[in-house]
């Protein structure tokens, strides 16, 4: 694609025009970018093998996945449910293609074949669904989506011949070459770590690509859009096509991740626990997802222990995710980058300096 | 009706083929050529009025989503959730009791009052904002799941069936003919069948209710338009805590339908979610007799796709919702 040709800044360039490029990213200009770059390049370095897969790693997989979801909403204002339903897809489909312990269903494709062969088709199938949900219009697309989402995952708990039924597939291979075992703890966590950055890197890209300004113009007015010449539901489709080849890549580190994939993995709950982990962390900027992926794993690993050492019931996790939701969405409206920004215009209105940062719209 | 047939002669002839061979497949006495490509009648008889009892359990579910949905543009995702309280309070009311009727009652307006208080509460305070209302309702299911796995655990409950609605019941249609030349004719659920019975009862007061009277009114000019509706001095707010109220009620009932039909355990609100959803998509959002229609297609969609291609059962609902987008993306009987 060359979508993603920009997201490297060409060091060759004369160093001025380097650094003009570098600028136009406004994230590498603030120092506290660095440091979280900094920090999650020399992670292995300072967390065990339990943080870095279980928070970190799960912590950029679920972020990948979300960020394909802020991508839709955020810039094409289509909240799509269905978004691990791709992400699932793609792990099936390196489930069926490569190898596993279920040989009658398992085609035994090495990983380099099966891999790409799962990508796309997963952004195909996300694309077919773009396709469908893009027939109607705003508040359908939840309930189109959602529709998808949920038959897919009867379809997965009812069909033996290729999903495996509701024990699923287990005992998925994972790559190894060049010597290095990529699923053992350090390899693994620089390859989530190198896809999840580009994802981000590719989605800040098209954001202002002329593609992704159209897009956002899609969201605010459609119809002056097509007023204008553009074709309103192309961008919308390409839209799900490029966020859904995203969660395609979240799905693929997935089920690397837990090498078996089952129903449980795509159930509707799933699905929703992305939209919510897009929403609190806020849809208005690709960092929002991997914000709203971290709190939720965090929450996730460790609200048994806090729960019980508040005297509480331990089971009652999702209770707490769900209050912390609604909680959200009623007093922000912008997930936690929105409480953040606020809270500094509040914290720089006095030294009179524009606050707010660079918004999207 | 004849505008139909005067717009659209070829669909309105498929139409009638296939309500013609339908009937025929239900009525008349299979060759045995027919027995043997498809198997016995009597399954496809079964598959037929479990679709269709199954679909009058879908309409009580969905009729409630998309008159919410309808008038107040509220996409209430919680609505799996109510159907799931509404079953769990008739078990609880039908085994402390043991009035099946009584855990109806019970179960309408429990249910009922918990939307009046979601509608006053909540969705009264972001009114216009649809995107962040569907959200809480998510935000709302997440939370009443698991209060209600808190309570009641993750078990199966089956709400007693009374005695005077246990065993089968013949009807009048011929499965099959033995070799001495008796009829066998159908066995059926007499509970399915009052059911049925019942949801097309409580369908046509529903129609009755919105086209014949004055409250009726008022909530289908508020599908049409809201603002305009509020701006000739209508007290909307109640028209749309009552309507909430209805809907709601009717996922309650329906909870209790499902609890003796089947069985109510967690996981079941996401299903009755995901067939309110493709009931409301295929039959057209905010039309009562489009949840009617989508209802029982669905169903028996369900039904005989579970009978005659087990493990793609779910795939024929999924290519009708589908196929209806394609063609008719607001839904076979909606007005726009």
């Amino acid at each position: 694609m060359s979508l993603v040709q920009g997201a490297h800044p060409q060091t060759t360039q004369p160093a001025e025009r380097a650094r003009a490029a570098l600028l136009a990213w406004p994230e590498f200009n603030k120092p506290a970018v660095w440091l979280v770059a900094v920090i999650l390049l020399i992670m292995p370095f300072i967390a065990s093998g339990f943080f870095l897969i279980e928070i970190f790693a799960t912590t950029l997989i679920l972020g990948t996945i979300a960020l394909s979801l802020m991508f839709l909403a955020g810039y094409g204002g289509m909240v799509s449910l269905m978004q691990l339903t791709v992400a699932g897809f793609a792990a099936y489909m390196v489930a069926v293609f490569g190898m596993s312990a279920n040989t009658n269903i398992s085609l035994g494709w090495p990983w380099w074949l099966a891999t790409p062969m799962a990508l796309v088709l997963a952004t195909a199938f996300g694309t077919l669904g773009g396709a469908l949900a893009v027939r109607t219009e705003g508040i359908y697309t939840i309930m189109i989506t959602l529709a998808i989402g949920a038959a897919f995952y009867y379809f997965t708990n009812q069909n033996w011949a290729i999903f495996g039924g509701h024990t699923g597939i287990n005992t998925i291979a994972t790559p190894k070459f060049w010597g290095v075992d990529w699923r053992s703890d350090v390899p693994y966590y620089y390859v989530t770590l190198g896809v999840a950055a580009f994802c981000y890197f590719a989605v800040q890209y098209v954001s202002r690509a002329p593609f992704g300004l159209a897009l956002q113009g899609v969201r605010d007015n459609p119809r002056r859009m097509a007023a204008l010449g553009f074709n309103v539901n192309a961008h919308r489709v390409a839209a799900y096509a490029f966020a859904s080849f995203i969660a395609a890549l979240g799905g693929v580190l997935q089920v690397w991740n837990y090498r078996q994939i089952s129903p449980g993995s795509v159930s509707v709950g799933a699905c929703i626990d992305i939209l919510i982990i897009a929403v609190v962390g806020g849809i208005t900027r690709p960092i929002g997802p991997f914000i709203g992926a971290f709190i939720f794993v965090i929450l996730r690993t460790f609200a048994l222990d806090l729960l019980v050492k508040f005297g509480l019931d331990g089971n009652r996790f999702r209770l707490l995710i769900g209050l912390g939701f609604l909680a959200i969405v009623f007093w922000s409206s912008d997930g936690v980058i929105g409480l953040w920004e606020r809270w500094r215009r509040r914290a720089t209105a006095t030294d009179k300096r524009p606050g707010g940062g660079h918004g999207h719209g | 009706m004849t505008r139909f047939i005067e717009r659209h002669p070829a669909w309105a002839l498929i139409l009638l083929i296939a309500v013609a061979v339908m009937l025929w497949l239900v009525l008349a006495v299979w060759p045995p050529g027919l027995e043997e490509a498809i198997g016995r009648k009597r399954v496809f008889l079964n598959a037929v009025f479990n679709g269709i009892t199954l679909g009058s359990l879908y309409f009580l579910v969905a009729s409630g989503f998309t008159l919410i949905f309808g008038l107040m543009r509220n996409v209430n995702l919680a609505h799996g959730s109510l159907y799931l309280f509404g079953g769990y309070i008739g078990y609880a009311i039908s085994t402390w009791t043991g009035s099946w009727v009584l855990g109806f009652i019970v179960a309408f307006i429990g249910v009922a009052l918990v939307g009046v208080v979601l509608q006053i509460v909540v969705f009264r305070r972001m009114e216009g904002e649809d995107l962040r209302q569907t959200m809480v309702t998510i935000g709302l299911s997440i939370v009443f799941a698991d209060l209600m796995l808190w309570v009641f655990g993750g078990d199966f409950y089956q709400i007693q069936t009374p005695n005077w609605l246990v065993g089968p019941i013949e009807l009048p249609l011929v499965t099959a003919v033995k070799s001495s030349g008796e009829a066998v004719y159908l066995r059926y659920p007499m509970v399915r069948l009052v059911i049925f019975v019942a949801a097309v009862v409580i369908g046509i007061a529903m129609w009755l209710a919105l086209n014949r009277t004055r409250v009726g009114m008022m909530v289908r000019a508020g599908v049409d338009d809201r603002d305009m509706l509020a701006a000739t001095g209508v007290p909307i707010q109640l028209v749309f805590v009552a309507v909430f109220a209805l809907g709601a009620g009717l996922a309650g009932i329906a909870g209790v339908v499902g609890g003796t039909f089947q069985s109510i355990s967690p996981g079941e609100d996401t299903r009755f979610l995901l067939a309110s959803l493709v009931v409301v998509i295929v039959g057209g959002m905010g039309s009562i007799p489009g949840a009617a229609l989508g209802a029982v297609i669905i169903g028996l969609a369900e039904q005989l796709g579970s009978v005659y291609i087990p493990t793609y059962a779910i795939v024929v609902t999924f290519l009708i919702m589908v196929l209806v987008l394609a063609l008719r993306p607001q839904g076979l009987l909606a007005r726009r």
